[in-house]
């Protein structure tokens, strides 16, 4: 990084502070209020540092919340709206990102560590089941069993 | 002049931790017990110089000195006193050189209590802890000097960041740190360790308590900083998964792991390579944690401002330490393989389970986290992972360890029989079910399952702590005696686990029965809530001592009786021009009503958009982290840890080290 | 404590212990490169796409109309800009100097704030624009995915638009960035 993209920082107006309002939305649904809160959480305030639509103060949130309420009320489905969103911002504003290609190993990591998690744990204790005494020396086994002996006499 | 001799004392501070990393280590690589004794004054003497330097910053703070830049950059002659102690640590150079003094603090503490310890032991442990202080004070001194002058001096400064002038900001960052760097003690015990090739059951007992003294600050650390974050960002969130955020929790995780894992080693004397392997992850995490937050790599809320040659210094130093640990531990844990391994059915392996989940738990926080940059430095595209990602892959892999935390206490060690711990199991698991279908009859609003199995989970891991004490006392007749027979540690085990489902409690209730609205209130308008009618007043002007608050009066009714009048403010700071927003709370255990401003509308009808919040249990999340904390105090305050350990060359070693 | 051959079946190979290291190294390489990244930075997708489409009033002739057609034909730059945005101010000497250089007509979007302050500004510090379109409200602002002005685009002369530029222009940026591509367009179109 250069100190030009340090100054960077500075050149965006957008602070997350600027003169705007939180609008009372009215929806004469209950569903598509659901709608416009979850799809309001699940985009990114583009200019802030780390917020959602929902949670940020700046105009640009302010208008793309507009955007999205209108298109909430005019009945589009949540994928045509994420779709506007990302044809014009790309998938940056998407807090949960789409399941594709490039994010597979994003979305399939957890669930690949857990399943091999589960089966190293199982393997390393069955074949245990019949062994069960581990590799010490019998100076270093007494030693264990006094240090368990002295807690159980402190108990 | 005063600050130029904060400045050079930091740098004798540099060569006492040159001393105390280098003298002490040829003495352990090379048997010179008098070059390892040299470990316990180095440290003390590097930790008073250390201070001192600090103290000096704290001084110039107090006194206004803005012709240091530091300082000039985030105090103001407006600051009150407290925020100028506190602003200290308020920007990266101070936060950075409080990060060296807590460094050195524990260092200290732990060179003190070395007696405990076989001498080669602690100047091994003083020798790593010395080699991580060279790398950040030459950070500070080199990257971050926070004693730098410029001249002339301008006649005021530019303000601590509003958002740090906050009572819980003020302690946040210095628990925080004092987790983080706690945690560099069981890594310098892993270090030392592997580098003898000797990890036993003594070596546990020693790390334990340090273990769990990291894990006590960095669990209030991070349950302040959610709570701030809470009633200051001003829209009722408490976590947000920020890169920052996770950057402290994943220490947490792999942290809790640890102590988990160093109970089997020091009772069974197993998993001794998983126990160190977690110990080096514990404080690698941590420093990777420094990396995000200072380097400017991510985008975070909370980052500081960024410096491209911090962040290779911060990386190259990272690498350093952590590259020849896992380096280390590659060779050695190899070595000292064993081939311990327990009985599906263990307490051992409950407890196994339960780290390997949290370890996979910190690498998808890790994953999340980093993705973006991964992404963008392979494809130059830009994605971004959010809170919806996060809670969707975490919390299904939480649901399995905190069913652990319900039935791994019960099992026994070695082997449990599986139809004895059901029998154990099974009344718990009765009574658990019926409670938390009762209370979610209770509970205002639909019935809902998440709720249902929060409320069954912690139902269950609580009714199995009484089992767990029925079982314990089943040998005595007098009640207080037995009680009293039970060690500090279990207490606390059993006071950290209820404190784990409150906070589970606090989630699933919180995120399932939350009420909120964004309106437009005029003075006279009123809006309901589940039972609550909040009343809008007025806003008012109020200055403060270095702001100027629009301060609201909000009436809560509920049955046309008013409840309480509620005080939200919305505070522009006098030099920064920032705009806070003070969100006024009230909380009990049932909920929290929770009122913000937003902004003005019509400055003549005095109208203003307003952000009402009716969250249930909220305060539950908070409670638990609180919990959690009181439990690792009990834990490390155990009678045990305190035993000094009657071995004769341990004795001869520390009158030895005392005499020098 | 006699020791089960079998016991060694289970234990783990030797590249498990390496493995820490190994996915630690990944990191380290990874953050050198993330260390020259720039995380404000959002590339656009419009790139490649024709310009999206508008109607909207110019800003000096409030009676007439701008839209999207008017930016085909030539390579062109469309610069999105407002007065209450100071980096704008600060970006508007280079614009006056690419406007002199003559390679590409500038057009603007003035985004979000008040005509009669931009043609204020533009009679006070001269106008390299050669025809502004206002954007009161914002919402043609968000067809081209603005989220932080200044922005310059690069639009071909079949109004594919085929560069993006985030926050002011400053000459070096001119020299190295976006007049390498006008020219490379130039040269492509010719051919």
């Amino acid at each position: 990084m250069t100190s030009r993209s340090i100054a960077f920082l500075f050149f965006f107006f957008f602070s997350c502070q600027v003169i705007a309002e939180i609008a009372g939305f009215p929806f004469e649904t209950e569903a598509e209020e659901q709608r416009f809160r979850e799809l309001s959480t699940e985009l990114r305030c583009l200019v802030c540092q780390n917020q959602s639509l929902a949670d940020s103060n700046a105009g640009l949130a302010q208008d793309l919340r507009v955007e999205l309420y209108e298109q909430v009320l005019s009945g589009n489905s949540n994928k045509q709206i994420i779709d506007f969103m990302t044809n014009r911002y790309g998938d940056f504003i998407l807090y949960k990102p789409r399941f594709t290609l490039k994010t597979l190993f994003l979305w399939l990591t957890p669930i690949t560590l857990f399943i091999i998690g589960v089966v190293t744990l199982i393997c390393f204790s069955r074949k245990q089941g019949e062994y069960s005494t581990e590799q010490v020396s019998d100076e270093e086994l007494n030693k264990i069993r006094s240090l368990i002996d002295s807690e159980d006499n402190k108990k | 002049m005063i600050p130029e001799i904060g400045h050079f004392i930091l740098i004798l501070a540099l060569c006492v931790a040159l001393v105390q990393a280098i003298i002490p280590g040829m003495g352990l690589l090379n048997r010179r017990v008098d070059w390892m004794n040299v470990a316990q004054p180095a440290a003390v003497l590097q930790f008073i110089l250390v201070l001192i330097s600090y103290s000096i910053l704290t001084y110039s703070f107090i006194v206004h000195d803005f012709s240091v830049l530091y300082i000039a950059n985030t105090s103001n002659s407006e600051l009150p006193l407290i925020y100028r102690i506190s602003g200290v640590w308020g920007a990266h150079e101070g936060s950075l050189l409080l990060w060296v003094l807590i460094l050195s603090a524990w260092t200290a503490v732990v060179a003190i209590y070395s007696k405990r310890y076989p001498v080669d032991v602690g100047a091994g442990v003083t020798s790593v802890l010395g080699f991580i202080s060279i790398g950040f004070l030459m950070f500070t001194l080199f990257t971050s000097n926070p004693f730098e002058r410029h001249f002339p001096a301008p006649v005021d400064g530019a303000d601590l960041n509003p958002l740090l002038q906050d009572p819980a900001m003020a302690i946040h960052p210095p628990m925080l740190y004092m987790g983080y760097v706690g945690f560099a003690i069981p890594f310098a015990f892993a270090i030392t360790a592997l580098v003898q090739g000797k990890v036993d059951t003594a070596w546990a007992r020693w790390v334990r308590p340090w273990a769990i003294g990291a894990w006590v600050c960095l669990t209030a650390g991070i349950t302040l900083g959610s709570w701030w974050a809470y009633y200051e960002l001003g829209w009722g969130g408490w976590w947000f998964w920020d890169p920052v955020e996770n950057a402290s929790f994943m220490p947490w995780l792999t942290g809790t792991a640890l102590i988990h894992s160093l109970a089997i080693t020091e009772k069974r004397h197993a998993l001794r390579n998983w126990t160190v392997l977690l110990a080096i992850l514990s404080f690698s995490l941590s420093l990777l944690g420094t990396f995000l937050v200072r380097s400017g790599v991510l985008t975070s809320v909370h980052a500081f401002a960024t410096d491209p040659t911090r962040g290779i210094f911060i990386l190259i130093f990272l690498g350093v330490v952590i590259g020849i640990s896992l380096m280390l531990f590659a060779i050695r844990a190899w070595q000292m393989r064993t081939t311990g391994s327990f009985t599906l059915v263990s307490r051992e392996m409950s407890l196994l389970s339960n780290s390997v989940l949290l370890l996979i738990a910190m690498l998808t926080v890790l994953l999340g986290t980093l993705y973006p940059l991964i992404l963008e430095a392979i494809t130059g595209e830009k994605i971004s992972v959010g809170p919806p990602y996060f809670s969707s892959v975490f919390i299904p892999l939480m649901v399995p360890v905190v069913f652990l935390v319900a039935i791994g206490p019960l099992m026994s060690w070695r082997k449990e029989n599986l139809s004895q711990l059901l029998l154990k199991l099974r009344q718990p698991a009765i009574i658990a079910v019926l409670f938390a279908s009762l209370l979610l009859l209770v509970l205002p609003g639909k019935a809902n399952f998440t709720a249902w199995f929060a409320l069954l989970l912690a139902f269950w891991v609580i009714n199995n702590c009484f089992a767990l004490l029925k079982q314990r006392l089943r040998n005595t007749n007098n009640l207080s005696q037995g009680l009293r027979r039970i060690p500090r540690g279990w207490y606390g085990m059993i006071t950290a686990h209820i404190g784990l489902v409150m906070t589970v409690i606090g989630i699933g209730l919180s995120s399932v029965y939350s009420q909120e609205q964004d309106v437009y209130m005029a003075p006279g308008d009123d809006r309901t809530l589940g039972a609550y009618r909040f009343e809008f007043i007025d806003v008012k002007k109020k200055p403060g001592p270095n702001y100027m608050a629009d301060v609201g009066t909000i009436h809560v009714y509920k049955n046309d009786e008013r409840l309480m009048t509620l005080h939200p403010e919305k505070r522009l700071y006098n030099v920064r021009r920032n705009v806070m927003t003070e969100a006024a709370i009230h909380s009990n255990l049932l909920r929290d009503l929770y009122v913000s401003l937003g902004e003005p509308r019509n400055l003549e009808s005095g109208s203003w958009s307003v952000r009402l919040y009716y969250k249930p249990f909220i305060l539950w999340i908070w409670l638990g982290g609180l919990f959690m904390v009181i439990g690792g105090l009990l834990a490390v305050t155990d009678r045990r840890y305190r035993i000094e350990v009657p071995d004769e060359k341990l004795k001869l070693d520390s009158t030895h080290v005392a005499a020098s | 404590m006699s020791q089960p051959v079998e016991n060694q079946s289970i234990q783990p190979k030797r590249w498990v212990y390496l493995l820490p290291l190994g996915i630690f190294v990944g990191l380290v390489i990874l953050f050198f490169i993330g260390l020259e990244l720039n995380p404000r930075l959002i590339p656009s997708p419009l790139i490649g796409k024709p310009a999206p489409s508008f109607s909207l009033p110019r800003l000096h002739h409030p009676g007439e109309i701008f839209q999207e057609t008017d930016l085909q034909g030539e390579i062109s730059l469309l610069n999105i800009w407002a007065t209450w945005c100071p980096s704008c101010k600060q970006e508007h000497p280079v614009l006056m100097q690419i406007a002199k250089a003559n390679k590409a007509p500038i057009y603007g979007l003035y985004y979000k704030d008040d005509p009669e302050y931009g043609v204020e500004w533009l009679k006070n510090n001269g106008n390299p624009y050669r025809a502004n379109a206002v954007d009161k409200d914002g919402s043609v602002g968000i067809e081209w995915g603005t989220y932080g002005t200044p922005e310059t685009f690069i639009i071909d002369e079949k109004g594919i638009i085929q560069y993006k530029h985030v926050g002011p222009i400053s000459w070096q940026d001119w020299k190295d960035k976006l007049l390498p591509k006008i020219q490379s367009l130039r040269e492509k179109s010719d051919v």
